[in-house]
């Protein structure tokens, strides 16, 4: 090609420099208003939170042993909404950890490649089935189930919804677990089988300790949703608040009492108004602090190798 | 025995043939396949009993295909087959057969890898590793052969005050020779290389070459390497392959002077490869 026929190499093109000005500033302001919307969040519940602070003392919020703000003689202690939200949470651990991680240990070790592609789409789509559906799950055929092994459980009871939950977060501790076992690199796997190791003593001896934690970050990750979870415990536990760490009884958490009340008709700015915004700000602490935690582990796990 | 001819300049060689080899292992009609793909061609050969084999050949050659063999590394892959013989004295099993374990092969054929692949463990669990999943727990049988295995791979004296700390921690040259202190735990009767020092510096690289050298009286090795003065300095023989075939095998020094094949002696002087 002749020289004569490229097109000569202009100044600066302004407008080209403008549109892609403009472009930026829209990408910007679409991931800014992610960051405003959740800063306005937290803002509104420390705003509200110290309202409800300047009628009801920290202390007693923090010590007090009942939770009856909607009495006529009010007592807020989020003792019991606390002791409700970590008895679920715990019965769902007991319930994950060790489904999970055996999900995980199949999937990413034993399983033939073809098994895996067909079983991974199809515990992503169980972490689709909407909450509600579990949470009548859970009343509706769990306690009746468990209501024959134990036969004076109440209808509604922690044990049933902490054991739902559990399966719900199976799906994705197990998925979290398994990506961390798979970063585990395959010349750790062929140096164990090369000294004679079983594929069960190279899962546990060196992929295992290799992907902690990795897993660790999957049950913190796993224990904040169990915590934040609402519609199955708000269904199936009773909201009842309770001073318990016996999951058979009724209890109620802090995200189920948050519902009950959200969808009462409280006046705006009253005492009850306000309880469930301290309320969903100890959750929020909650849930930050173990997502904190596993952010912490998996970065952790990153630097290994 | 004929006085040798000097070796190509770079090569120095500091191991000879031995006066009165014994077979450890025969190789008879070997193929294997990836698949539909045949990446090794009818193998025959020997491999001598406390001697150092070299494997050497271009790249895909099939000399780490070959290597693999021998501790069953390929029935980690689906679709591999092996069709023929590798015979291991003195019990004169075929130990690609398919009604051998390759675990029993493993436990007795260790292997050091191209890269340092440590455990992320300790020191001493990784030396540890291969005994403890043969079931040994008596501590005080482990911490000996810990020792025993580090003082072989010459990291001992480096490594005695701080066998708690992470083995990942170590300078690259150390973590291959703790892998091999965690392949001549075992007490393995062959150690496959596959190209153990192509990740080292030359430094590294010349410990590790000592350590080939001294442990070969003890133990049989095989070793893969893409550098022909390694293969020059550390080998009493020499295997060289081209396109799964193997196109010569002899002692070293008959086959770095003298060799028979006109490709053989291409690739030694650099015509390709």
């Amino acid at each position: 090609m002749a020289p004569s026929a490229r097109p000569l190499i202009r100044p600066r093109i302004r407008h080209r420099d403008i549109r892609e000005r403009i472009i930026e500033v829209i990408l910007f302001m679409c991931a800014a208003s992610a960051v405003a919307v959740t800063t306005a969040i937290v803002v509104v519940l420390l705003v509200e939170s110290a309202a409800f602070f300047e009628r009801v003392s920290i202390i007693d919020f923090l010590t007090d042993t009942m939770w009856t703000p909607l009495f006529a003689e009010a007592r807020y202690g989020i003792l019991p909404l606390l002791c409700g939200t970590l008895l679920a949470a715990g019965v769902a651990l007991l319930v994950a950890v060790p489904l999970g991680l055996m999900v995980a240990l199949y999937l990413s070790e034993f399983a033939p490649p073809r098994v895996r592609e067909t079983v991974k789409p199809f515990l992503e789509l169980l972490e689709g089935v909407p909450t509600v559906v579990y949470g009548y799950f859970a009343l509706l055929f769990v306690t009746p189930l468990l209501q024959k092994i134990i036969p004076d459980l109440p209808g509604f009871n922690v044990l049933s919804p902490g054991i739902v939950i559990g399966i719900m977060i199976v799906p994705y501790v197990g998925s979290v677990s398994e990506d961390a076992m798979r970063a585990v690199p395959n010349s750790l796997r062929e140096a164990s089988y090369a000294c004679g190791a079983t594929r069960l003593q190279t899962t546990w001896r060196v992929v295992v300790p290799a992907a902690t934690s990795g897993i660790a970050a999957a049950f913190m990750l796993g224990i904040a949703r169990a915590t934040g979870e609402t519609m199955v415990v708000a269904i199936a536990a009773g909201q009842q608040p309770n001073l318990t760490l016996d999951p058979r009884e009724p209890a109620a958490t802090i995200t189920a009492y948050i519902v009950q009340v959200a969808l009462g008709d409280l006046p705006h700015g009253s005492i009850g108004y306000q309880s469930i915004f301290a309320a969903g700000l100890v959750l929020l602490i909650i849930t930050l602090l173990f997502n904190v935690l596993a952010h912490l582990l998996r970065m952790r796990f990153r630097e290994a190798y | 025995m004929k006085p040798s001819i000097a070796l190509a300049s770079a090569t120095e060689s500091r191991v000879q043939p031995m006066a009165d080899p014994k077979v450890k292992s025969r190789i008879r009609n070997l193929n294997f396949y990836y698949g539909q793909m045949q990446a090794l061609k009818n193998i025959n050969m020997d491999i001598f009993e406390h001697a150092v084999t070299a494997l050497i050949g271009p790249s895909g050659c099939g000399k780490s295909t070959l290597l693999r063999c021998f501790n069953r590394m390929h029935d980690l892959t689906p679709h591999t087959r092996y069709e023929g013989e590798i015979r291991l004295y003195p019990d004169d099993v075929n130990i690609v057969g398919p009604d051998i374990d390759p675990i029993e092969v493993r436990m007795r054929i260790s292997m050091v890898f191209q890269k340092p692949n440590p455990f992320p463990k300790s020191i001493y669990e990784n030396v540890a590793y291969g005994l403890r999943v043969r079931g040994i727990k008596s501590r005080s049988e482990l911490d000996g052969r810990v020792e025993a295995a580090l003082r072989g791979a010459a990291l001992w004296d480096e490594v005695k005050d701080r066998l708690d700390e992470p083995g990942t921690a170590l300078s690259g040259g150390q973590q291959q020779r703790l892998c091999i202190a965690r392949a001549l735990a075992t007490d393995p009767e062959i150690i496959l290389f596959d190209e153990p020092t192509s990740a080292l510096d030359p430094i590294a690289t010349a410990s590790i070459e000592d350590l080939i050298i001294s442990m070969a009286g003890n133990v049989t090795v095989i070793i893969v390497t893409h550098n022909m003065q390694q293969a020059a300095r550390v080998s009493n023989y020499t295997a060289f392959m081209y396109l799964g075939e193997l196109i010569e095998f002899g002692a070293t020094n008959e086959l770095f002077t003298r060799p028979r094949h006109q490709r053989t002696s291409d690739y030694l002087t650099g015509r390709f490869g």
